[in-house]
């Protein structure tokens, strides 16, 4: 190996001065789109979604179709510990949605991380269609099919209240607590529990062969993932003060799969970069043209898994290859 | 409604999903591929179904047998030029791609028909009620059941009685001993993934009077199909004909006795037994 090859090896967890745009972007919508910050909030939401997503389906390689259940287990954590039991502190009601989440991540991984392929689609579907039908059943609890509206939640550390009408404060909230996932996912994935994590998704053999601990590494990078998309459950359930059946649907989960792969997965700013075209898009087209958008989805998808196999990004990486190689 | 009756609406459920998801569960089989657009082959054939019986007036048998054609055809149009160059893919591109051609399935359809739901058609001699001596049922029910039990006794003779089906079986087996051995894998994937969207279109059209038929079919009863071919186990024509008859009568007979939280247990069911059952009620262990 060069060493120029290897400094960058050695180096590559390093800070650049480009992983400061998203923030400053981040934070100069605040000051631009007065008017935007609920739709800002909600994209704030589905990129650290997203990225909960990403640590499992891009860097351990677990391909799964039901990650909008843990989605939904903080969110109604957060909301029938608000509605029920009085506990409307929103700090806390985090905490309490990533430990019910988590919990929820590392008893279902498990018990289901011992499969793979179609059966453990199969099963990840089955568990969040499970959840979904308990959610529908027990609406003495969870609201059933209307779910919880009119949530309130007590200022954050008791000095910034919510903000109905502008979503002020939730904007700023989602993008702290979207900044504080970050960094987790961050550390994680160049520590060298990551570096398994990527070993074990690109050849599950030799991480047996030499001696890594696959399961136990698959099973916690799961129950973490799921704590951080419990996370941004709740962030959502208190900055828009509802939780519905939508949360933990078929459609969230497709929709946050395909967020993920249009922005490139494996790849930590996929996540941003797919979650705000596509809200955008959606917000833009569905509304207007909804049957137009789902074929236009369509297409892309199709597009996609055939030709851009790594997203918008893969994209970019392709012409930069091509540029350089003139 | 008396046991009899129950069991009955259930098998005729049951029927539908067999016929519908039997060829998912081949081409699954086959070629590893997750095809989770194969409902909406199923709902393609129920529009050709009922637009033909419409505008053309054919009659209900004529109209299913041209749903068979137009699909099977429409198949191998799309096998040729988009399934076959994701077979090497991962299951995540195919995962990706098969959902993107849902919602362009989902919203052609739209398109071209309206969001609205359709109602078949049926002749009369299926639309009353026959009866059986020890009880009085309706017709459409019970020709359900004598075509699916048809249907799977001739799928069944294909299967282990003629020399293509002891490819299929040798492929899905073994798919590279079977290369190895001279069988032309993709030539036979081709057939089965014409037989298997056909055999679903025709499901489509026969169950549009119990499924109902409108645009979001696909992605509705998407859990229903995959959960038949993963219990049933992969490229197995009886055990998917033994889930698909579990599931309907299960679904049915809970649904009857707790309106609300009946799909519930056919999810805890599923999850339980594929955790103990990963490849499915006749798989083998370990392919």
């Amino acid at each position: 190996m060069s060493s120029a090859a290897m400094h960058e090896l050695a180096m590559r967890h390093r800070l650049q001065w480009w992983e400061a745009l998203p923030w400053a972007a981040g934070l100069a919508a605040f000051f631009l789109f007065p008017n935007y910050l609920a739709f800002g909030t909600q994209v704030l939401v589905t990129i650290l979604f997203a990225l909960s997503l990403d640590l499992v389906l891009g860097y351990a390689g677990i391909v799964t179709l039901g990650h909008a259940a843990f989605f939904g287990a903080g969110a109604y954590a957060v909301g029938m510990l608000a509605a029920h039991a009085g506990w409307n502190e929103p700090l806390s009601g985090l905490v309490a949605a990533a430990l019910v989440a988590g919990l929820l991540g590392l008893v279902s991984g498990w018990i289901l991380l011992r499969t793979h392929g179609l059966t453990l689609l199969m099963l990840t579907l089955c568990t969040m269609a499970l959840l979904e039908q308990a959610a529908n059943m027990f609406s003495g609890w969870t609201g059933g099919f209307d779910g919880m509206p009119g949530l309130s939640f007590t200022p954050i550390l008791g000095l910034f209240e919510f903000d109905v009408l502008y979503f002020r404060t939730q904007y700023l909230y989602a993008l702290a607590a979207l900044l504080l996932g970050f960094a987790v996912v961050r550390v994680l994935v160049y520590s060298p529990f990551g570096r398994s994590l990527t070993g074990i998704r690109e050849n599950l053999l030799r991480m047996h062969a030499v001696g890594a601990p696959v399961r136990a590494r698959q099973v916690l990078v799961y129950a973490i993932s799921a704590a951080l998309a419990g996370v941004a459950g709740a962030v959502f359930v208190q900055a828009t003060g509802y939780v519905n059946l939508a949360v933990l649907g078929l459609e969230r989960a497709a929709g946050v799969l395909i967020i993920l792969i249009l922005g490139g997965y494996g790849r930590l700013y996929g996540a941003f970069v797919g979650a705000l075209v596509y809200m955008l898009l959606e917000h833009t087209l569905s509304k207007a043209y909804p049957t137009a958008w789902q074929l236009g989805l369509g297409l892309t998808l199709m597009l996609v898994a055939l030709f851009a196999r790594n997203g918008i990004f893969g994209l970019g990486d392709a012409l930069r290859r091509r540029w350089s190689a003139r | 409604m008396d046991l009899a009756s129950i069991l009955l609406g259930g098998l005729a459920a049951g029927m539908v999903l067999f016929v519908v998801s039997v060829g998912l569960s081949v081409t699954m089989g086959l070629m590893g591929f997750v095809n989770l657009a194969h409902g909406g082959f199923a709902m393609l054939g129920g529009y050709a179904v009922v637009l033909a019986m419409r505008h053309w007036g054919l009659p209900f048998s004529a109209a299913l047998a041209f749903g068979f054609a137009a699909i099977a055809a429409l198949s191998v149009l799309l096998e040729r030029t988009l399934y076959a160059r994701l077979y090497r893919a991962s299951e995540l591109d195919q995962v990706l791609f098969t959902i993107g051609l849902v919602f362009v399935m989902i919203a052609s359809v739209t398109l071209a028909v309206g969001p609205e739901s359709q109602r078949v058609e049926l002749p009369a001699w299926l639309d009353g009620q026959t009866d059986l001596g020890f009880l009085r049922y309706r017709s459409y029910s019970l020709a359900l059941i004598a075509a699916g039990t048809l249907l799977m006794l001739a799928l069944w003779l294909g299967f282990e009685r003629t020399r293509t089906g002891a490819k299929i079986r040798a492929a899905v087996d073994n798919r590279r001993m079977a290369e190895s051995l001279g069988v032309d894998v993709g030539r036979l994937f081709t057939l089965t993934f014409a037989l298997g969207s056909g055999l679903a279109a025709v499901g489509g059209g026969l169950g549009a009077e119990i499924l109902g038929l409108d645009p979001q079919y696909p992605l509705r009863y998407l859990a229903y199909f995959l959960i038949v071919v993963a219990v049933g186990g992969l490229g197995r024509v009886t055990g998917v004909f033994c889930a698909a008859l579990l599931i309907g009568v299960l679904d049915f007979t809970l649904k009857i006795y707790f309106p609300k939280g009946g799909t519930m247990f056919i999810y805890m069911l599923t999850l339980g037994f594929l955790l103990a059952r990963p490849q499915g009620l006749f798989g083998k262990r370990g392919t």
